[in-house]
């Protein structure tokens, strides 16, 4: 195998500077996304289990939505296809006053995607909660929306807190694909690199490396998370009967 | 706005079926090789030999921890520097996708393995069966039979990973979709119709796996 | 024929087998029993090697499995064992569960097999369900299964772990009277049980066990009627009145 080993070449200018940014791009694009995801995922998720049948099937509908179609392209939908089909005023704002269309694109779509999956823990979080809880929280009084508040949501989460954590570890990964808009991340600096310096392998490596970092990094916060919302004698392995 | 064309949808459908069929070829073939290489892996990680055993589960958290996007560029750079010629896209992705699929699936026969009965192998091993003989005949049969839901599940995330090939021009279906729609200037009709396919195939995938799980949980 | 010498073992700080001897002649039959945690199902399965013990020596027809040179596949193909929860293999017939090991260990062919298999069925009432799959037997049939499928590599002594502990009442009666004849028939067996009157009909010798150590080892009638420790004593007078 022929191959002329360089590692150095990515010290250098302007090399460096494209790795540090496309880091920087993967995290802005990840927690953005996350953001979303979290918020709308945990709605859609609870109302999948509230006794309403019409808020049930709006959200299992968007759940198989979007689960069953590739993240690329929904990425593709939502760039090329979305801005074609609003209104006019909203479609030119769309197409050239929106900032940075790239990056906001990416994180809408990568975060609506991932909310379909965080719905679904949410949804098994809830279901797994004893069903006697929630019966003496509206035997005591409470109103719906203070039952999930106080009890359900909150024992849900700390059930379901490895799963999301996979999830938060897979948008990071999911991030990747914002490069096929033109979000230049980490994954698309390091094949840009290997297009200018034909050093490929050291250029996948540092990659590989970094996401592995954020990989362990993730599992660390995780951890300490767990540990801080830990109640005494329960754990996610633990079913209440 | 214009005018939605479906024109141009039906006079591409004999290029698109040809993507389609690349994505089934490269769905189907990553499967089997997946499966396969993740059982060996998954052995390797219940095998008890420290070697081994760690061996499998590093592969298995840093294929875990890489974007696919990543190691389809990879092998795509990686393959035809080692086998000396340029092999073509189709293989170097196959092969990446086989490599990162089957620590997915060794992750899900893992699990398999695990909800086996241990006492299962005990009955085994006390009526002489050797260690290959008791995973061919009594764990790996169980095994996979609890997790024939979950692995379908995954063939069908297969068939939408499949759809990354883009990132190196392989004409999978999407990446025919997307070529039609930059030649004809039509990318509202090319991308609504590639997501109208992948909902169908994929929802009808999942129908078929929730049906088939009510039918196995007797 | 099978004998046990200073067998000891521990999992971690807790010493579960202490010291165990004993002999047991071809033909003959031994209970073991005693209370929870006394490690008589640990015992039982060091016999065949399932479980490896720490100190001490286990010879079984000449072979010694403590011995790591021994080949164990084929020394427990000449052992039989039942487990309490019979362990029949879900995804196959009754027919190929008692094929499996005659074909995979005994390299019998396919009719060989089916035969023998057949003979014992019936020789344990369920020549009839041979087709059947153990979900849809009884816990009584499975376990009658599970000995037949023990017997099928012909072995030289049979083990049986709680054979009936798992089952319901009106099955207990089945599954004794299968393991009543095989004792008639001259079968070394070492069967460790609560059921006292199976012990009384036709065990030769019964072993009491606590907390890891053999405490008594006589003859059946000597050890009910008088019992010389107070471990057994106490053991007997909760389990007997039953």
């Amino acid at each position: 195998m022929n191959y002329n080993w360089n590692w150095h070449v990515l010290l250098q200018e302007p090399y460096l500077q494209w790795l540090i940014s496309g880091v920087q791009w993967t995290f802005q694009v990840a927690i953005a996304a996350w953001i979303l995801a979290f918020s709308v995922g945990s709605v859609i998720g609870v109302m999948r289990t509230l006794p309403h049948r019409g808020l049930q099937i709006i959200a299992a509908s968007y759940v198989e939505l979007f689960r069953n179609i590739p993240l690329l392209v929904q990425i593709f939908l939502w760039y090329f296809v979305f801005p074609e089909i609003v209104p006019e005023s909203f479609s030119k704002w769309l197409k050239r006053d929106m900032p940075n269309p790239e990056f906001i694109t990416a994180a809408w779509a990568l975060g609506l995607y991932t909310a379909s999956r965080v719905a679904e823990q949410v949804r098994a979080g809830i279901t797994s909660v004893a069903v006697g809880l929630a019966k003496a929280a509206y035997a005591s009084g409470l109103s719906v929306v203070q039952c999930y508040r106080y009890i359900l949501l909150p024992i849900a989460y700390r059930l379901v807190l490895p799963p999301l954590t996979s999830e938060f570890l897979t948008i990071f990964k999911n991030s990747s694909l914002a490069l096929t808009i033109g979000v230049l991340e980490l994954t698309a600096q390091s094949q840009q690199i290997t297009e200018y310096t034909f050093q490929g392998f050291e250029a996948f490596t540092v990659a590989t490396i970094i996401y592995v970092l954020i990989a362990l990094l993730v599992t660390l916060i995780m951890a300490q998370l767990e540990r801080t919302l830990k109640v005494p004698g329960f754990n996610s392995a633990e079913r209440s009967s | 706005m214009t005018e939605f064309d479906i024109g141009v949808i039906i006079d591409s459908l004999p290029f698109l079926w040809q993507g389609l069929m690349l994505s089934f070829s490269l769905t189907f073939l990553a499967i089997i090789g997946g499966i396969v290489f993740g059982t060996i892996l998954a052995l390797m990680r219940v095998s008890g030999l420290p070697l081994l055993s760690i061996s499998a589960a590093a592969y298995t958290n840093l294929l875990r921890s890489v974007p696919l996007i990543l190691v389809i560029f990879w092998f795509y750079f990686l393959v035809p520097l080692i086998i000396g010629e340029a092999i073509g896209s189709y293989y170097s992705a196959l092969i990446a996708f086989i490599i990162f699929e089957s620590a997915y699936y060794a992750e899900i026969i893992r699990a398999g393995i695990h909800s086996v009965d241990k006492e299962q192998t005990s009955a085994a091993k006390a009526s002489g069966l050797n260690y290959w003989q008791i995973q061919r005949f009594v764990v790996l049969p169980q095994a996979f039979r609890n997790m024939i839901p979950i692995l379908l599940t995954q063939a069908i995330i297969l068939f939408q990973d499949t759809s990354l090939v883009f990132v190196v021009s392989l004409r999978d279906f999407m990446t025919t979709a997307s070529i039609v729609a930059k030649t004809e200037g039509r990318l509202v009709e090319m991308y609504t119709f590639a997501a109208l396919v992948y909902f169908i195939i994929c929802f009808a995938g999942s129908l078929c796996v929730r049906r088939l799980q009510k039918r196995i949980t007797v | 024929m099978i004998s046990l010498e200073g067998v000891s073992k521990k999992f971690g700080d807790f010493r579960v087998l202490n010291q165990c001897s004993t002999t047991v002649e071809r033909g003959e039959v031994v209970v073991i029993c005693g209370p929870s945690g006394s490690g008589k199902s640990t015992l039982i399965k060091c016999i065949n090697g399932l479980e490896p013990v720490d100190q001490g020596t286990i010879i079984v027809s000449g072979s010694d499995v403590t011995d790591p040179v021994t080949n164990l596949t084929r020394l427990r193909s000449r052992i039989g064992m039942v487990f309490q929860h019979f362990e029949l293999y879900p995804h196959m017939s009754v027919l190929d569960n008692i094929c499996l090991a005659q074909e995979k260990v005994l390299k019998r062919n396919r009719r060989e097999s089916v035969e023998k298999a057949e003979f014992l069925l019936t020789r344990v009432g369920l020549a009839d369900q041979i087709r059947k799959y153990p979900r849809q037997l009884s816990g009584g049939q499975q376990q009658r299964v599970a000995i037949a499928r023990a017997l099928a590599t012909d072995p030289v002594a049979m083990l049986f772990d709680e054979p009936t502990s798992a089952l319901d009442p009106e099955m207990i009666n089945e599954v004794l009277d299968v393991m009543i004849e095989l004792a008639n028939e001259g079968m070394t067996m070492i069967v460790v049980t609560h059921e006292m009157g199976f012990a009384r009909r036709v065990a030769n010798r019964v072993v009491f066990m606590d907390q890891g150590s053999i405490l008594e080892d006589r003859p059946t009638e000597e050890f009910f009627n008088q019992p010389q420790t107070e471990r057994a004593q106490d053991f007997l007078s909760r389990i007997l009145p039953h």
